[in-house]
């Protein structure tokens, strides 16, 4: 390869804030794209990937601005161009598979009219030549009924259906490079796999150079030649994938890497109280109207397990599975229709109105998104400090005492507590917003998808700080998630979730080894390993996948 | 440390506003306390004639001219400021705390409750807003408080629509649900989550209610339902001299001057609040 098809050099990429400051985004990088080649951009929130990518379209967001090095896209120079030519470029020669398939297309239109719509804007063939053309792709692509999919809606396909119809769009114009910007992250993990699976496959055959902007690195060593490793715009390290996996130099890889390794949780010495903290039989929820005593849409369908104090246990499943209604409904905000609820041996109302201060004091919820989960309007101060009047009824120096005391113990400085929520980072928040759950003084937390929206260092950061705490405190934390690996971390036993029933416990240790149920077994070996190979020598059995498909 | 010495002032505690802004709240101030300070500085009692021609020019005597009787109208618009800003404040601050309140609650109680009490207020909105005070006027008789209380009943169903439609939003978010599980009570809910989050918007609809309710006051004056003679409020004073206007009369410009920049001030003032209070949701 003596002409890289992508070359970029000294890329600086700026943008203007609000309050008018100038800040550097992307601080000179270069890289190379041979021909053929998928060069894969690993970061996290705020490490410029997504923004490099799309400056190889001549893209950049708005408030941002290219302002210095150089970027050729096959012959010609992307940062010299003018906008119109870019425009020309786009869809033909460079093409982009989003994150969110489901925001990017229409949903007033028929699935066909947008996958070749580059071909009418370019004017690159006609219509029938075009459709048949897309068929072909949609066939590569594995998808089902290629002949009459695009004559669907985008409503009427899956997710990871929909997210394949995307790059099918992005091919249609036989580009030269294809940048895949996360178009796996929202998508569950056997749906993950399909994607990631056409996306091979298509790749392979054409010679088109891709880029595959990622944070998780499991998946991008399935499917690229080289990592490029980004950090506050400034590149770590870069290397063929292989290297990067298993003989990494530069320190933040390895930090990477490391979160990605889960550190077995040993669990806490087994306590002598016989009742557990948490029991829960035969328990049945649902949202709609309540007919006859039970509601329009059943969503739990006779849940039980028991939750020893001290111990932890995790939920998992995919979207759609019930984890987090079953975590409404402990907490009383989805009242159960049946079934019983017991806090330490004593039962608990199935409402939240029915339940005594105390007992609502004991178990506490953290949801997922610090962002929503905090009110914007109140100080960090006034949002700690609510829990303290409301339960412990403390006052004055007391509690600006204890509200320090409760940020000391996430590991946040003190004076944070004058900041609103919008000023502090998202782990942050999420520490506040675990601070709030300790200031009741719980004995059982309902963690629900906690780290999922936080990059992996601090996620791993946050789950260190979970198991502190548990030692410090003797909590008991219900942890649901979807991602394997965190639960393995924390969690003593799990329980999988499909369809609002539980198929299965496990203990967390051994949960790939000891899975007796298929769908545990289909879930369980979906996850990405970091192993080149790990895509290619999986074996699903196609009837099984079919058979948890039907969601 | 510097800190303890540092004045409150609004610019450090972040509730510093524009220029505009501060414009729009030095006018709103003027006209706040020439409706306090009114009966002591008007040159002439208002209903005294006092000009032996009528729609007499501006001179060194009539600053703004007389009116259709030979009235200074200066001293007309000066105690007609009373009427305009103070029955229009009371009106706007009563239609927005109820609806608010009202939106709010049935935002977060839901069910037949929040039904029933849209679809009632929803058929209140549809009756026409002059011919409701018209009706009430004419059936108990006009008065101040009569005035104010009608005026905020006709505004009520639009404050109430818009704090409901927020506070829906806002209901649905994650910490609403924390206090819930909390155990908090309803009134904490409801004050302290949703409504400092939705107070934004809710004072850019307080302002541009005020001007709507300055004008129908004006409007219901024209028709002589409004503040009784001899007295009379800005629109009253338009209309009066409407006449006027054809001979050039500075009866009519001067009152019409005054509701405009009253109206448009608050406008101001509301658009350009300090950003801590605009966008607390941001």
């Amino acid at each position: 390869m003596d002409q890289p098809l992508v070359s970029v050099r000294d890329l600086k990429i700026g943008a203007r804030t609000d309050s008018g400051r100038e800040v550097e985004i992307i601080k000179g990088v270069s890289f190379d794209i041979a021909p053929g080649e998928i060069v894969a951009l690993i970061g996290e929130s705020g490490s410029g990937k997504t923004t490099i990518a799309l400056s190889l379209m001549g893209h950049a967001r708005p408030g941002c601005a290219i302002q210095g090095g150089s970027i050729r896209v096959g012959r010609r120079d992307v940062t010299a161009m003018p906008e119109r030519q870019r425009a020309a470029m786009r869809g033909t020669e460079v093409s982009y598979v989003p994150q969110s398939a489901a925001a990017a297309f229409n949903p007033a239109k028929r699935i066909m009219d947008q996958v070749v719509e580059i071909t009418a804007i370019h004017q690159l063939m006609p219509r029938e030549q075009a459709e048949a053309k897309a068929r072909q792709l949609f066939r590569a692509l594995a998808l089902p009924d290629p002949d009459t999919i695009g004559s669907r809606y985008p409503h009427q396909v899956s997710g990871g259906q929909l997210q394949r119809l995307s790059a099918a769009m992005a091919l249609i114009g036989d580009p030269a490079l294809v940048i895949f910007d996360e178009p796996t992250t929202a998508l569950d993990v056997t749906t993950q796999i399909e994607v990631l699976r056409a996306f091979k496959s298509v790749m392979d055959k054409g010679a088109m150079a891709g880029v595959y902007v990622s944070h998780d690195l499991a998946v991008v060593a399935q499917i690229a030649d080289r990592i490029i490793v980004l950090k506050n715009g400034v590149v770590q390290e870069e290397g063929p994938t292989e290297q990067i996996l298993h003989a990494p130099k530069h320190p933040y890889t390895r930090q990477l890497l490391d979160a990605f390794e889960p550190v077995p949780h040993v669990p806490a010495a087994r306590p002598d109280a016989a009742e557990p903290i948490l029991a829960v039989q035969d328990l049945c929820a649902g949202y709609g109207v309540i007919r006859d005593g039970v509601p329009a849409a059943k969503i739990l369908q006779d849940v039980s397990f028991r939750l020893e104090r001290g111990r932890n246990l995790g939920v998992i499943g995919e979207s759609g599975s019930g984890k987090s209604t079953l975590a409404r409904a402990i907490a009383g905000i989805l009242p159960a229709y049946r079934g019983n609820l017991l806090l330490d041996g004593k039962e608990l109302a199935p409402a939240l109105q029915q339940r005594s201060k105390d007992e609502l004091r004991r178990v506490q919820i953290v949801f997922q998104l610090a962002d929503t989960a905090l009110n914007p309007a109140q100080s960090i101060e006034t949002i700690l400090a609510r829990p303290l009047t409301f339960y412990h009824g403390m006052t004055g120096a007391a509690r600006n005492a204890r509200v320090i005391e409760l940020l000391d113990m996430v590991r946040l400085p003190g004076h944070l507590r004058h900041r609103l929520p919008s000023e502090l980072s998202g782990g942050q928040k999420q520490r506040v917003n675990l601070a709030r759950a300790l200031a009741a003084e719980p004995e059982l937390i309902l963690c629900d998808e906690i780290t999922s929206a936080l990059d992996t260092v601090v996620a791993a950061a946050i789950l260190d700080l979970l198991k502190e705490l548990q030692r410090e405190l003797n909590l008991s934390y219900m942890f649901i998630s979807h991602d394997l690996s965190t639960v393995e971390a924390i969690c003593d036993e799990v329980l999988v979730m499909l369809k609002g029933r539980v198929v299965e416990a496990l203990p967390a240790a051994r949960m790939s080894t000891e899975a007796a149920h298929p769908y545990s077994r289909l879930l369980i070996g979906s996850i990405p390993q970091l192993d080149t190979g790990w895509l290619k020598g999986l074996e699903q059995d196609p009837a099984l996948m079919a058979q948890f498909a039907g969601r | 440390m510097s800190l303890a010495l540092r004045l409150p002032t609004p610019a450090r505690l972040g509730y510093s506003f524009n220029w505009v802004g501060r414009i729009g709240l030095a006018v709103i101030l003027f006209w706040a306390v020439i409706a306090i300070i009114g009966p002591w500085i008007a040159p002439y009692p208002p209903g005294d004639m006092v000009d032996f021609d009528y729609f007499g020019p501006m001179s060194s005597e009539f600053w703004m001219g007389s009116d259709y009787l030979g009235r200074d109208i200066l001293s007309r618009i000066i105690m007609g400021t009373r009427y305009t800003v103070g029955i229009a404040l009371a009106a706007v601050m009563l239609a927005c705390a109820g609806g608010v309140l009202l939106g709010m609650i049935a935002a977060v109680v839901g069910g037949w409750f929040d039904t029933l009490l849209s679809r009632f207020l929803d058929a209140f909105n549809g009756i026409p807003h002059l011919l409701f005070g018209l009706v009430v006027v004419a059936a108990v008789g006009s008065s101040i408080p009569i005035l104010i209380v009608t005026l905020a009943a006709m505004y009520l169903p639009g404050s109430y629509r818009f704090a409901r439609a927020l506070a829906v939003n806002v209901n649905t978010m994650d910490f609403v649900t924390v206090a819930r599980a909390r155990g908090e009570g309803f009134g904490h809910i409801i004050l302290r989550e949703i409504f400092p989050n939705i107070l934004g918007p809710v004072l850019a609809d307080l302002g541009l209610r005020f001007v709507f309710i300055v004008l129908v006051l004006s409007g219901l004056s024209f028709l002589g339902l409004g503040v009784q003679p001899p007295n009379a409020d800005w629109g009253a004073l338009v209309r009066e001299n409407i006449e006027g206007l054809s001979l050039g009369a500075p009866a009519v410009i001067f009152p019409s001057i005054a509701i405009a920049s009253l109206t448009i001030s608050v406008n101001m003032f509301i658009d350009n609040l300090p950003t801590r209070i605009r966008d607390r949701s941001e």
